[in-house]
């Protein structure tokens, strides 16, 4: 999902680095608010940045024959709420950007918008939606974190869609081709973030499940299933 | 039973990660004699796709360091990937621990035993 660095024209990548710089200052200071006020959440939001780190580096190959990455932003879209996800995500972006020239920072915008912001806020209300028709637990988490990691890599395919019209078919055509390459590659990538999302959730129901009371996500009566 | 489950998601998500090493076949070298690559990165297929595109799209900024060779871009996603499993692992280490030698622990589980 990672958009190389000079390969978005000016005025995109100015456009999307101002529309994620707002989701990035309120990330900041949500996340800010809540270590002020729960100072013992501060090792599980390590936890939801480093899981980010993980996965983010592994490139795995896919059926397509292409090698892509997940993301990692639902983890910590359903543990702190998506806001928190836009810093997060952004420190991860910049490492990537300045030390391996993976991504960019004229692209450091557009790629924000599609992995730390796009991804968490969808996977915070499929979990919630999920939740409110009674799928349990570990089937929501499935499908917030895989579906948070497929719609990134759908953003990134828009947002170059938008940038690079086919000459023929448009916008369409360009998002057919661009959607080719990163959606459907990341098809089999999202459903194995989803299962490891699921692991790290199971590990902390059964040894954090104070933390997850704390984060009103588990009541008294889940956290023994 | 939850260690059984993730002992299945992790085989999964193995399975899924070796299938397509065993589905894709490596094409024939192209006629020029070049070697055609599989499993490339997407990052990189985008951007030829650009090209193909918009011929003329010229890139307008270059990245400020490039990792001297493949190897130490490998160096830094491995550091990448060890910091962040490094963390969650210390962070689950301490969890069991706490909960072993916790009263409170005992309680959840007598509370799991008669689940």
């Amino acid at each position: 999902m990672h958009i190389m660095e000079g390969f978005l024209p000016v005025e995109h990548a100015v456009g999307w680095s101002v529309a994620s710089a707002p989701f990035v200052a309120y990330g900041l200071y949500a996340v800010k608010k809540r270590i002020r006020e729960n100072p013992e959440q501060r090792m599980l939001l390590g936890v939801a940045a480093a899981f980010t780190f993980v996965v983010s580096a592994l490139k795995l190959p896919s059926v397509t024959g292409t090698c892509s990455h997940p993301t990692g932003t639902g983890l910590g879209a359903i543990l702190f709420g998506p806001a928190a996800m836009a810093p997060i995500g952004m420190v991860v972006l910049l490492f990537q950007a300045l030390l391996l020239a993976h991504g960019g920072l004229t692209t450091l915008g557009a790629n924000i918008f599609s992995m730390a912001i796009v991804g968490p806020f969808a996977a915070a209300a499929l979990f919630r939606l999920a939740r409110s028709l009674k799928l349990s637990f570990a089937v929501g988490v499935f499908i917030a974190a895989s579906m948070a990691d497929l719609l990134t890599y759908v953003t990134t395919s828009l947002q170059l869609a938008w940038a690079f019209p086919d000459p023929a078919g448009g916008f369409v055509a360009s998002f057919a081709k661009f959607a080719g390459i990163f959606a459907i590659t990341q098809i089999p990538l999202a459903i194995s973030e989803g299962l490891l999302t699921v692991v790290i959730f199971n590990a902390l129901i059964r040894f954090n499940p104070q933390e997850l009371k704390d984060l009103k996500l588990l009541d008294g009566s889940e956290a023994h299933a | 039973m939850k260690h059984h489950q993730n002992l299945v998601l992790l085989i999964l998500v193995v399975l899924l990660a070796v299938f397509p090493l065993w589905l894709v076949q490596k094409p024939a070298p192209a006629a020029d004699g070049q070697r055609v690559e599989i499993f490339a990165g997407s990052d990189d297929k985008a951007k030829d796709l650009i090209g193909d595109i918009n011929p003329n799209y010229r890139r307008w900024f270059e990245p400020l360091i490039e990792p001297a060779s493949a190897e130490i871009a490998s160096l830094l996603f491995a550091l990448q990937a060890a910091l962040g499993a490094g963390f969650i692992g210390y962070y689950l280490g301490v969890s069991v621990t706490r909960e072993k030698y916790s009263a409170r622990g005992k309680a959840v589980e007598e509370g799991a035993a008669s689940c």
